[in-house]
C-alpha cells in the first residue's frame, strides 16, 4: 500500500513539473551550425600625391580603390557544451592606379594600371563559456597580379573569474611571395617581361615571410570605463623592398630599391573606451611604433560617440600620426650609388599625418527600415592629409544582418 | 636612451596605478560597458582605413590589424 501510495505521489509530481515547464528561448544553444551575423563592408577610396615610388619619390600617386567585404559568422554548440564559432571573411577589392601604371610608361595603360584583390580569411573559435577560455585558428590567403600570401594563425584566450579581465596570446605567420616585375626600361632577357622574348610573361618569385605575436590584456577600471593593452612582435624575413620602385641616384643612374632582408618591429598600444553621464562615449588609442629600420612612430586617435537616442549615435573623429624616417631613405636623386640600402618611397620617410571625419550608427531595435533582420547600418567618412601634400578621402559603409 | 626607458618605467607605473584602482564590476552592473559603442576594438566599416594606413604609413600592428604579412605593405 505504501508503494502504491509512493508512486501515486511521484507520478502527480512529475504531472505537475510537466504543465509548469516553459520553452526557454534565451538559452537557446544550436547544435548545428547556424547564421549568427553578416556584416557587408562597402568603401571607396581615393587618393593623390606627387611623390610616388614608382617613379623614384616623384610623379603622380593618384590611385582608387573599391573595397567589398563580406563577413559571415556562423554558430553552434558542441556536445561538449562548447560554443563553435565560425568566421568567413572574403574580401574583394578592385583598384585602379596611375603610379603602378608608370611601371611601364610607354603603354597608355598597361596592365599594372588596374588589379583586383581577393583575400578570404576563416577562423574557427571554440569557446568554454564556464571556464570563461577560448581557442583560434585561422587560415588566410590573399592574392594580387604581383603578391599572393599564405596565412597561418592561431590563439588562446582567458578571462578572469569576475569576467572583468582578459588576457589573449595570438600567433601568426605568413608565408608571401613577391612576383619580380621590374620597371620596363631595366628588364633583359633573364629578368622576364622583356617585350619579345620568349619569357615574356614569365615572371620570377622572391619570398618575404612574416612571424608574429599578439598580446592583449582587457581590464574592466569601473561601470564606464575599460582599457586594452596591446602588444606585437614581428619579424619579417625576406624580400623586403619592391621590385617596380626606382631609384636614381645622384650620378643619374637607375636602379630598383634595396632594403635589408630582415626586420623586427615592436608597437604598442593601449584603447581606452569611457561612458561620459548617459549620452556620450568616448573611445581614445595611442600606439608608440619602433622598428630596427630606425623608424619610430606615434598614433593618437580620438572618437566621441554622441548618442541621441540609444540607437543612433554620430561620431566626429581625429587621428593624428607622426613618424621618422628609416635610414635609408632620401628623396629623387638624393641617394649615392655607394649606398648599400636605399628607398625613395615617401611612405617610408619623415612626415605627420590627420585624418578626421565623422561616422554614424543605426541600430533600432526592430530592425533598420522595418526589416527585422537588418539589424544596423553604419556610414564614415574621412579625409586624410600628410605634410608631403599627400590627401586622400574615404567613405564605407557596413550593414550588418542577423 | 635613458628619456626612454624612464617614459617605459612611468608608462607601466602609471598602468598599475590604474589596474590596482580596478573596481569589481558584476554582470549586472555592465549596461554601460556592454554598449555597442564601448567594443575596444576597431569599427567593422573601418576595414579599409587600417588597410590604407597600413600602406601609406610606416608602422602597423597593435591595432587588431596586420602587423606587415599579407600584403604588399610596410
Amino acid at each position: 500500500m505504501k508503494r502504491i501510495c509512493l508512486v501515486v505521489v511521484g507520478l502527480y509530481l512529475q504531472l505537475l513539473s510537466a504543465f509548469s515547464q516553459t520553452v526557454d528561448t534565451t538559452n537557446y544553444k544550436p547544435r548545428k551550425l547556424t547564421i549568427n551575423e553578416i556584416n557587408l563592408v562597402h568603401s571607396y577610396y581615393h587618393q593623390e600625391g606627387d611623390h610616388s615610388a614608382v617613379t623614384g619619390g616623384i610623379g603622380t600617386q593618384k590611385l582608387s580603390d573599391y573595397a567589398n567585404n563580406i563577413e559571415l559568422n556562423l554558430m553552434k554548440y558542441n556536445k561538449y557544451n562548447r560554443k563553435i564559432d565560425l568566421n568567413i571573411d572574403m574580401g574583394i577589392d578592385y583598384y585602379t592606379s596611375a603610379s603602378s601604371d608608370n611601371i611601364d610608361p610607354s603603354t597608355i595603360s598597361s596592365a599594372s594600371s588596374h588589379d583586383l584583390h581577393i583575400y578570404p580569411t576563416v577562423t574557427r573559435t571554440a569557446t568554454n563559456e564556464q571556464k570563461g577560455t577560448k581557442n583560434n585558428f585561422q587560415l588566410s590567403f590573399s592574392a594580387e597580379s604581383d603578391y599572393f600570401s599564405y596565412g597561418f594563425g592561431g590563439g588562446f584566450a582567458k578571462q578572469s573569474k569576475d569576467r572583468n579581465r582578459e588576457l589573449t596570446v595570438n600567433a601568426k605567420l605568413y608565408l608571401d611571395q613577391v612576383r619580380i616585375i621590374l620597371p620596363i626600361e631595366l628588364r633583359t632577357l633573364t629578368t622576364g617581361g622583356f617585350p619579345g622574348a620568349p619569357n615574356e610573361h614569365d615572371y620570377p618569385y622572391k619570398s618575404r615571410n612574416t612571424f608574429s605575436s599578439s598580446y592583449t590584456l582587457s581590464q574592466v577600471i569601473n561601470k564606464r570605463w575599460q582599457l586594452l593593452f596591446l602588444l606585437d612582435l614581428a619579424y619579417q624575413q625576406g624580400y623586403l623592398s619592391l621590385p617596380f620602385h626606382r631609384i636614381y641616384f645622384s650620378d643619374n643612374s637607375e636602379t630598383i630599391e634595396r632594403l635589408p632582408s630582415e626586420r623586427f618591429k615592436i608597437p604598442v598600444g593601449i584603447r581606452s573606451s569611457y561612458f561620459i553621464g548617459d549620452r556620450l562615449v568616448l573611445r581614445s588609442y595611442y600606439r608608440f611604433y619602433h622598428d630596427d629600420w630606425g623608424l619610430d612612430a606615434h598614433t593618437i586617435d580620438n572618437e566621441l560617440a554622441i548618442k541621441f537616442t540609444p540607437f543612433f549615435s554620430i561620431s566626429p573623429f581625429y587621428r593624428y600620426y607622426t613618424q621618422t624616417a628609416i635610414r635609408y631613405f632620401a628623396g629623387y636623386k638624393m641617394h649615392a650609388s655607394t649606398e648599400q640600402y636605399y628607398s625613395s618611397d615617401y611612405d617610408l620617410a619623415a612626415f605627420n599625418s590627420s585624418f578626421f571625419g565623422a561616422g554614424f550608427r543605426w541600430a533600432p531595435p526592430k530592425g533598420v527600415l522595418g526589416h527585422p533582420n537588418w539589424s544596423m547600418v553604419e556610414l564614415r567618412y574621412g579625409h586624410y592629409s600628410k605634410t608631403d601634400g599627400f590627401v586622400s578621402n574615404v567613405i564605407s559603409v557596413n550593414l550588418k544582418f542577423k | 636612451m635613458m628619456r626612454r626607458v624612464v617614459r617605459y618605467i612611468a608608462g607601466f607605473c602609471l598602468s598599475g596605478i590604474v589596474m590596482a584602482s580596478c573596481e569589481a564590476v558584476k554582470p549586472y552592473q555592465k549596461n554601460r560597458l556592454n554598449d555597442g559603442e564601448m567594443e575596444l576594438s576597431t569599427r567593422k566599416v573601418q576595414k579599409t582605413e587600417t588597410s590604407f594606413q597600413n600602406y601609406r604609413e610606416g608602422a602597423s600592428g597593435a591595432d587588431g590589424g596586420s602587423n606587415g604579412g599579407g600584403c604588399g605593405c610596410n
